[in-house]
C-alpha cells in the first residue's frame, strides 16, 4: 500500500511539472529533468520545467507533508478530532504578523511574507504553550486547545481590525489568506526546508510514545513513556512543520485536518504508520489541488488552499459515510 | 435554608410546607449559580446604561435614566430612545441567543470546540450572504434572506449526509468539518474574485454588525426569542442526561435520537434568528458557554448562564466596536473575537495560576 501511495506521489509531482498555462507532455518533462541533471541542454521547455515548476512542485510537496504530519501529531496529542495545526494559534499568529508586515513595513511579496509568517507562527505557539503550561496540572491537551482557540481568536480579531481600517492591508490579506503556491521559487523552498525537515525527524521520534499516550496518560507513564517530554517535542515539531508550511504557502487549513483522519481509517490507530502514510498522502492532495487550480479557471489560477478544501471535503464526507469510522 | 451538599458546594433548598392535600415539592438551587448570574446581570445593566449614554452625542447618566423613565429632553428621547436603545437591546438578546445555542451544541457534541458551526450553519449563512451581496448586489433584507437560506440548506445537508441509522456525534463532526471547509473555500474564492470595495463591504457584513439596526429588527427578534428560549430551556435536563452518553441516557428512559434532533433544531433556530438580524457574528457561541462554565466552576455547560454571558459579551463588544476607532465603526464581529478572545485568555491564565 505504501508503494502504491509513493507511486501516486511521483505521478502527482510529474503532473505538477507537466500541467500549466503551457502543457508539456510527461515524456518531455522527464527528458528535461534528465538533461538538467546531466548539466546539458537548455531551452524553453527546460526553463519552464526546472526553473519555474520544479521549485513550486517541491514547495507543494514539503508543505503538504508538513501540514499533514503536523495535523496527525496535534490530533494524537489533543485526542480531539477537530484539532488542526491552526489550533495552536499558528495560522492566526502568522496572519497577524503578515498583517503588521503589510501595514507597517510595506512588505508586498512572498519573500518578505515568509519571515513575518514564520516568526508570527512561532511566537503564537510559544505563547499558547506558556499560558497553557502555567499551573500545576501543566499543559493538558484540553487547556492547550482552549488557550490556542482563545489566543488565535484574539490575534485574528486584531488582524481583521487592522485590515478593515486599511484597504491596502485588506487587499493583501485576502490573497495571502487564501493559501497559494503561485510564484514560490527556490528561495522560499530553501527558507522553510530546514525547519520542515527537523520537524519531520522530531515527528518520527515521538510516534511510539504517542501510541502509548493514546492508552491514557497514567498507563503511558507506567509503560515508560515520558508524557511531558513527548508533549514538548510534539509542540516543537508542530510549530516547525505548520509554521514552515504556513510561511511558504499561507494558511491552508484543510490538509492537516483531513488527511490524518482518512489515513487512520485505512491503516488503523498505530501512529507510526499514520505519520508515514500522512507524509506521503498529504502532498498528493496538495499537488493534485495545485494542478487542478491551474487549469480550472484559465487564464487565472485558483488558489491551492481553495481547491484543496473543495476537492478534499467531498472525499472526506464520502469516506465518513462509507466506512465504520473510528474516533481517537 | 443554606446547606452544603455532598459535592461541597453551598446551595439553597426550598421545600413546600407539608400539607396533606398537596404533594411535597422541593427545589435545590446552587448558591454560586445565583451569585454568578446576578453578577453578570448587574454588569449587563451597567454596560447597557453606559452604552445608552456614550457616543458622538454624549448624554449624562441621569438624563439617560430620566429618558428611560419616560421623561428627558426631546434630544435625549431621540438619541437614547430611538437610536441607541434598540441597538443595545439587540446586542443583549442576540448575544444571549448565540450563547445559548453554543451551549446546546457543546453539550450535544461533548466537545469544547463545538459551536453551531459544527453543523455548518454560519459558514453556509456567510456563503448565502456573500452570493447575495457580491453577485446580486442585494440590500439588508435580501442579504438576511440569503443568509438564512444558505445556512439552512447547509445544516440540512450536513445532517442528511451524517445520518446513517441515527446520528453519531463523531460522524456529525467529521461531515460538518468537510462541508464547512468546502464552503469556506467558496467564500474566500468569492472574496478574492470581487472588487475591493464590494469585498470589504461583504467582509463587514460577514463579521456581523449591529450598526443601522432599530426597532423594526428588535420586535420580531424579541418575539421569536420569547417563543424559542423557553422551549430550549425545557430541554436542559435531557441534555444533561445525554452528556452521560447515549446508552446511559436511554437507560434513564430518554429517547436519545429524538431529544438530540429537537435540541439541534432549536439551537439552529436561535442562530438563524441572530444571523438574519446581524449577520454571522463569530465566536460568542463558542466562548460564552466556556466562560460561563469557568465562572460557575461546574463540570458541564449550562444554558442559562451561557445566555447571560453571551448577552453581556455582545453588548460590551458592540460598545467597544462603536467607540474604539470613532468615528469609524467596526463590525461587532471583529470585536467579539478580540474582546471574547482576550477575556478567555485572561480567564485561562488566572485559572492556571490559582490551581
Amino acid at each position: 500500500m505504501l508503494i502504491l501511495a509513493l507511486t501516486v506521489l511521483a505521478a502527482s509531482i510529474i503532473g505538477s511539472l507537466a500541467v500549466g498555462a503551457r502543457y508539456i507532455p510527461p515524456a518531455e518533462v522527464l527528458q528535461a529533468l534528465i538533461d538538467a541533471a546531466q548539466g546539458r541542454g537548455s531551452g524553453e521547455v527546460q526553463e519552464i520545467v526546472v526553473g519555474l515548476r520544479l521549485p513550486r512542485a517541491f514547495v507543494g510537496a514539503i508543505v503538504g507533508a508538513a501540514l499533514g504530519v503536523s495535523g496527525a501529531l496535534i490530533q494524537a496529542l489533543t485526542r480531539n478530532p477537530l484539532a488542526d495545526p491552526g489550533i495552536l494559534g499558528i495560522n492566526a499568529g502568522a496572519g497577524f504578523l503578515v498583517t503588521v508586515g503589510i501595514g507597517w513595513f510595506g512588505v508586498g511579496d512572498i519573500q518578505g511574507y515568509v519571515w513575518f509568517a514564520f516568526a508570527g507562527a512561532a511566537l503564537a505557539t510559544l505563547l499558547v504553550f506558556v499560558i497553557g503550561a502555567a499551573g500545576p496540572s501543566g499543559a493538558t491537551p484540553v487547556r492547550l486547545t482552549l488557550v490556542g482557540v482563545a489566543l488565535g481568536a484574539l490575534l485574528s480579531g486584531v488582524s481583521s481590525m487592522i485590515s478593515l481600517l486599511n484597504p491596502a492591508v485588506f487587499n493583501g490579506m485576502r490573497f495571502w489568506g487564501a493559501g497559494t503556491l503561485t510564484s514560490r521559487d527556490e528561495h522560499v523552498l530553501w527558507a522553510v526546508l530546514p525547519f520542515i525537515l527537523i520537524g519531520l525527524v522530531l515527528a518520527a521520534t515521538v510516534a511510539a510514545p504517542l501510541n502509548a499516550i493514546a492508552l491514557g496518560e497514567d498507563l503511558a507513564s507506567s509503560l515508560g513513556a515520558s508524557v511531558v517530554r513527548t508533549r514538548v517535542i510534539v509542540i516543537v515539531a508542530v510549530t516547525l512543520l505548520a509554521g514552515g508550511a504556513t510561511a511558504a504557502a499561507g494558511p491552508i487549513g484543510f490538509v492537516g485536518l483531513m488527511v490524518p483522519h482518512v489515513v487512520r481509517w485505512f491503516v488503523g490507530p498505530d501512529q507510526r504508520w499514520i505519520i508515514v502514510f500522512t507524509a506521503v498522502c498529504a502532498p498528493i492532495l496538495l499537488l493534485a489541488a495545485d494542478v487542478l487550480g491551474r487549469v480550472v479557471v484559465p487564464p487565472q489560477e485558483m488558489q491551492v488552499g481553495i481547491v484543496t478544501a473543495f476537492i478534499g471535503a467531498p472525499v472526506l464526507v464520502f469516506l465518513a459515510r462509507r466506512r465504520k469510522i473510528t474516533g481517537l | 435554608m443554606t446547606r452544603t451538599t455532598g459535592t461541597g458546594r453551598a446551595s439553597i433548598v426550598l421545600r413546600s410546607p407539608a400539607r396533606a392535600a398537596l404533594p411535597e415539592v422541593s427545589l435545590r438551587i446552587d448558591l454560586r449559580f445565583i451569585v454568578v448570574c446576578a453578577g453578570l446581570l448587574a454588569a449587563t445593566v451597567a454596560v447597557f446604561l453606559v452604552a445608552l449614554g456614550v457616543g458622538d452625542y454624549a448624554i449624562p447618566l441621569n438624563d439617560v435614566l430620566a429618558t428611560l423613565a419616560g421623561g428627558g429632553t426631546p434630544q435625549s428621547r431621540l438619541v437614547v430612545g430611538e437610536w441607541r436603545l434598540p441597538r443595545a437591546f439587540l446586542g443583549i438578546v442576540l448575544g444571549a441567543a448565540l450563547g445559548m445555542s453554543g451551549a446546546v451544541f457543546q453539550s450535544l457534541t461533548r466537545n469544547p470546540l463545538g459551536s453551531p458551526d459544527i453543523i455548518g450553519f454560519s459558514t453556509g449563512a456567510y456563503t448565502g450572504g456573500l452570493v447575495v451581496i457580491l453577485l446580486f448586489g442585494g440590500g439588508y433584507l435580501q442579504t438576511a434572506v440569503g443568509a438564512i437560506v444558505g445556512g439552512l440548506i447547509t445544516a440540512v445537508l450536513v445532517y442528511a449526509l451524517a445520518y446513517r441509522r441515527g446520528i453519531q456525534g463523531f460522524r456529525l463532526i467529521i461531515v460538518g468539518i468537510g462541508v464547512s471547509a468546502a464552503l469556506s473555500s467558496v467564500n474566500s474564492w468569492l472574496v478574492t474574485r470581487a472588487n475591493l470595495d464590494d469585498a470589504m463591504q461583504a467582509a463587514v457584513w460577514g463579521s456581523g454588525t449591529l450598526s443601522g439596526l432599530g426597532y423594526e429588527q428588535l420586535w420580531p427578534v424579541l418575539g421569536l426569542l420569547c417563543l424559542v428560549c423557553p422551549v430550549l430551556l425545557g430541554h436542559a435536563p435531557a441534555l444533561r442526561q445525554l452528556e452521560l452518553g447515549d446508552d446511559a441516557a436511554r437507560a434513564l428512559g430518554l429517547r436519545a435520537e429524538a431529544v438530540r434532533l429537537s435540541a439541534l433544531l432549536w439551537g439552529i433556530v436561535l442562530v438563524a434568528i441572530a444571523t438574519a438580524a446581524a449577520g454571522p457574528i463569530a465566536f460568542i457561541a463558542l466562548v460564552a458557554p466556556q466562560i460561563a462554565r469557568r465562572l460557575l466552576g461546574s463540570a458541564s455547560v449550562a444554558l442559562l448562564p451561557a445566555a447571560v454571558t453571551g448577552g453581556l459579551l455582545l453588548l460590551s463588544s458592540d460598545l467597544v466596536a462603536q467607540r474604539a476607532f470613532a468615528p469609524t465603526q467596526l463590525p461587532v464581529g471583529v470585536m467579539t473575537v478580540t474582546v471574547g478572545g482576550a477575556y478567555f485568555v485572561w480567564l485561562l491564565v488566572r485559572e492556571g495560576r490559582k490551581r
